[in-house]
């Protein structure tokens, strides 16, 4: 057995911690899986807030000329709904399950750099409680999350400004983060893990890394100018000065075009494990899942001007970004066909993951045509900036990503805590959460093509659109209550008294099973050598050389031919705790209040942001025996 | 300000270098490649930016009123040969040769100085002539991106003084051509991104708008 080396002596400014439980050892973890938690803790408690965000939207437009929030209020929640759904709850929640999934399916001990995966956690949840802060300092953003100029660097609040840094500090957090994951995947892999037998999600995490990579420089450079715009009175977005606000536009979207990419293939990498598990089947034509990832990802690039097509660009431009968003379907149809295919004659459990699996493919199905509805650009001038667009892009990012994310925390969470969340509860779930989000989105269709335009804040009884309206309000609130449902399961499953440990609860096929659950520290006693695809199923069960048919494998049969890797005898050097990553994250968002108060602020968080790098430069990253 | 994140893991990388990685690079060279690809959409967006806005100023100064070619053209090439130094100083660590190579890392660093000391000088030249950073749309722009390049040296420096520092404070690996290497990585990219700002930004002309 492996003995773990535990920090004992520390040097430097800051005494090294040497906690590995507890609650302060939360701070200064860069453990993998710990560090996911936090991710995936963190992000859930902004999917509340956004929520409650979106119920006030909700409430607001239950009746007409509805008086609950006044316009200005209204555009500050509609604002912070999205920012909060799109960077502090979808792109973290994905972080959650690439930190603690990736290292495991590739069968390493951690990420490439697992200080700088602390880094990007904190990184992240400052900026997030940056973006928070600012209701109580002023006002919050109240241009959309997409803050479109000259409407961003003219409108006299401060939101707009915590806007430009807020996401400037989070843009950095999934910057390195996924610089760390990507090397992490390139380079970390089990003996025999080659890419073309990482398994779907471990591909999926990988494109989105390099889209990361990528597009959030584009948006870092857009903030920027927003932010010198309206902070030290620059001209770029400014046509008073020959500026042009459509610069915006191109930036902007030259990034979230990429992001909503972002967004839904971790939601498409988590649908490409459940759905073999589930089927007792491999995933249906494998390499066409990954190569149509990998497609997706670099039409991704080229498809940003379908957002702008109102904007004027002309028939020549407008017809390009028509035909090209036209072809990104293909790559997105095809994994709809291979999920099918894997499904098709399988041996199919509906159990809560595969429910919620299936689900997110028929909703994203749904999203998907409205979305090629966009494409056609005479159709477009008629749905852009109405509740059309708004339908649309919540059936492929809560209809996609969201359901994906509740279909992963299902099937992972035993893995993740080694308890099984209520299958009865997750069902009922799973059809109230259809249900509510159908009846909140699906009217939206309607009341766009009826014309009702997306931002406003009330409407008018004449139009004819209460009905609609007062559905959808019904349908968020059963989607409120399915989500309170699934607080009720995770609190009632953790308190339960731990049972006999599951291991497999699945049945499964990929390597993070192999290990135990929750996974000790260290991930694995001795790093696998993967032979096949779908390793931990090869390892199960073998073919019966006369039926053809799988029967179990003999116990202990394929492990006695594993040379032990990873110096399994030796002691395992994991890194050590330290408080470095937290204390040169704390100094960004010192630097940004400084932008907004005072150049000495922006001093000392410098100096925070150098002595922590420093210290952090000094410190080993395994502490020494 | 993620440039900074990257450079802390130079210390670790010893460590990493002890087991075998898929690709058989270390780590942190791969994290540096793919940062400095980022880094490429970074400059790309802002050069971008640059050169939309080329001639779009309504007012002056415009860049034939503040230029001085071969000023800018020195302090250029002070910072071009600064990469011949960072070469040197890689040779040099190779070569177990820890003096030498302080010594070039040290020139480099004083090169880099001199050239973000040339470009502070010639911002209050620029000043001084009248284009601030809220003038036009060419102060904005190029202030903007010479800025940012400007705070991408200065990041250089820093890491390679720290090199320096660690190096006397014997707190470098045993083979400290890896981190020299590293480091060397970020600022041939600086430098490279140098020429191409160098070319166009002041070595294009511009059109002046014709007087209204």
């Amino acid at each position: 057995m492996a003995s773990l080396s535990v920090p004992a002596s520390g040097r430097g400014l800051l005494r090294r911690p040497t906690a590995n439980t507890g609650f302060w050892s939360w701070f200064t973890t860069v453990d993998h899986k710990k560090i996911g938690i936090l991710y995936g803790m963190s992000a859930f408690v902004f999917f509340i807030i956004g929520g409650l965000e979106a119920l006030l939207i909700r409430a607001q437009l239950y009746q007409p000329d509805g008086t609950l929030l006044n316009a200005d209020q209204y555009n500050q929640i509609f604002t912070m709904h999205g920012i909060t759904m799109i960077f502090l709850f979808v792109m973290p929640m994905s972080a959650a399950f690439f930190n603690y999934m990736i290292p495991l399916q590739i069968g390493a001990r951690d990420v490439a750099f697992p200080r700088l995966n602390a880094y990007s956690f904190w990184v992240f949840l400052l900026g997030g409680l940056f973006l928070y802060s600012s209701p109580f300092l002023g006002g919050a953003p109240n241009g959309g999350w997409f803050g479109y100029a000259p409407n961003s660097t003219t409108d006299p609040s401060i939101g707009m400004t915590f806007y430009a840094i807020g996401l400037l500090i989070t843009g950095i957090a999934s910057t390195v983060g996924a610089v760390n994951l990507a090397v992490t995947v390139v380079n970390m892999r089990a003996p025999g893990m080659t890419l073309f037998r990482m398994p779907p999600f471990v591909w999926m995490g990988l494109v989105v890394q390099f889209l990361l990579v990528f597009s959030l420089p584009i948006i870092t450079i857009a903030l920027f100018q927003l932010l010198f715009d309206r902070r030290w009175d620059t001209a770029f977005f400014d046509p008073t000065r020959g500026g042009e606000p459509i610069l915006w536009q191109h930036l902007f979207w030259l990034f979230g075009h990429p992001e909503v990419y972002i967004l839904i293939l971790p939601a498409f990498g988590i649908i490409s494990e459940i759905l073999p598990v589930f089927s007792r089947k491999p995933l249906f034509g494998y390499q066409f899942v990954v190569f149509s990832g990998i497609a997706i990802g670099f039409i991704g690039f080229g498809v940003w001007a379908h957002h702008m097509f109102a904007a004027g660009l002309g028939p020549v431009a407008n017809t390009a970004f028509g035909i090209t968003t036209a072809i990104i379907a293909i790559p997105t149809g095809i994994k709809i066909f291979n999920w099918m295919g894997t499904m098709y004659g399988g041996d199919i459990r509906f159990a809560s993951p595969m429910l919620y699996a299936v689900g997110a493919v028929a909703m994203f199905v749904i999203g998907g045509l409205s979305g090629v509805t966009h494409a056609i650009v005479p159709s477009d001038y008629q749905q852009t900036d109405t509740y059309y667009i708004v339908a649309h892009f919540h059936y492929v990012i809560f209809g996609g990503a969201v359901f994906g994310i509740f279909a992963g925390l299902f099937y992972w969470w035993p893995k993740v805590f080694g308890r099984k969340l209520g299958e009865a509860s997750g069902k009922v779930q799973f059809w109230l959460l259809l249900v509510g989000f159908n009846l909140a989105f699906g009217p939206m269709h309607i009341l766009g093509l009826q014309g009702m335009i997306r931002r406003e804040y009330t409407y008018p009884e004449t139009l004819g659109l209460t009905f609609w309206n007062q559905m959808s309000t019904v349908g968020a609130f059963l989607i409120a209550l399915s989500v309170l449902m699934f607080m009720v399961n995770a609190v009632r499953t953790q308190l339960k008294a731990r049972g006999e440990t599951i291991e497999d609860p699945w049945d499964a096929r990929t390597l993070e099973w192999l290990t135990s659950s929750p996974p000790p520290a260290h991930n694995f006693d001795e790093i696998p050598t993967v032979h096949a695809l779908d390793e931990f199923w090869h390892r199960k069960y073998v073919e019966d050389e006369r039926t053809g048919r799988l029967v179990p494998a003999q116990a202990g049969a394929s492990d006695e031919s594993e040379p032990p890797h990873g110096g399994g005898h030796g002691s395992i050097h994991l890194p050590g705790p330290s408080y470095w990553p937290l204390v040169s994250g704390l100094g960004l968002p010192i630097m940004g209040y400084g932008v907004l108060y005072s150049w000495w602020l922006i001093g000392l968080g410098a100096v925070v942001v150098l002595v922590g790098f420093y210290g952090w430069a000094l410190e080993p990253s395994v502490a020494e025996e | 300000m993620a440039d900074l994140a990257i450079s802390p893991e130079h210390g670790a990388a010893g460590a990493q270098d002890e087991h075998a990685t898929s690709t058989g690079l270390p780590n942190t060279k791969i994290a540096m490649w793919v940062f400095l690809a980022s880094e490429c959409m970074l400059f790309g967006a802002l050069i971008s930016t640059y050169v939309l806005y080329r001639g779009s100023s309504q007012t002056g100064p415009y860049p034939d009123d503040v230029f001085d070619i071969p000023y800018t053209s020195v302090s250029s090439f002070v910072l071009l040969a600064s990469s011949l130094t960072m070469v040197l100083a890689l040779a040099s660590a190779q070569k177990h040769d820890v003096a030498r190579m302080r010594l070039w890392l040290l020139t480099t660093a004083m090169l880099g100085l001199t050239f973000v000391g040339g470009q502070v000088y010639e911002f209050t030249l620029f000043y001084d002539e009248g284009l601030s950073i809220t003038t036009n749309l060419f102060g904005t722009t190029f202030y903007v991106l010479t800025g940012f390049h400007g705070v991408h040296v200065t990041v250089g420096i820093l890491m390679l003084l720290s090199l320096v520092s660690f190096s006397a404070a014997d707190r470098l690996p045993h083979d400290a051509a890896f981190p020299v290497e590293m480091v060397g990585l970020y600022w041939h990219f600086v430098d490279i991104v140098w020429i191409v700002i160098f070319t166009v930004v002041y070595l294009i002309p511009t059109p002046s708008p014709a007087p209204a």
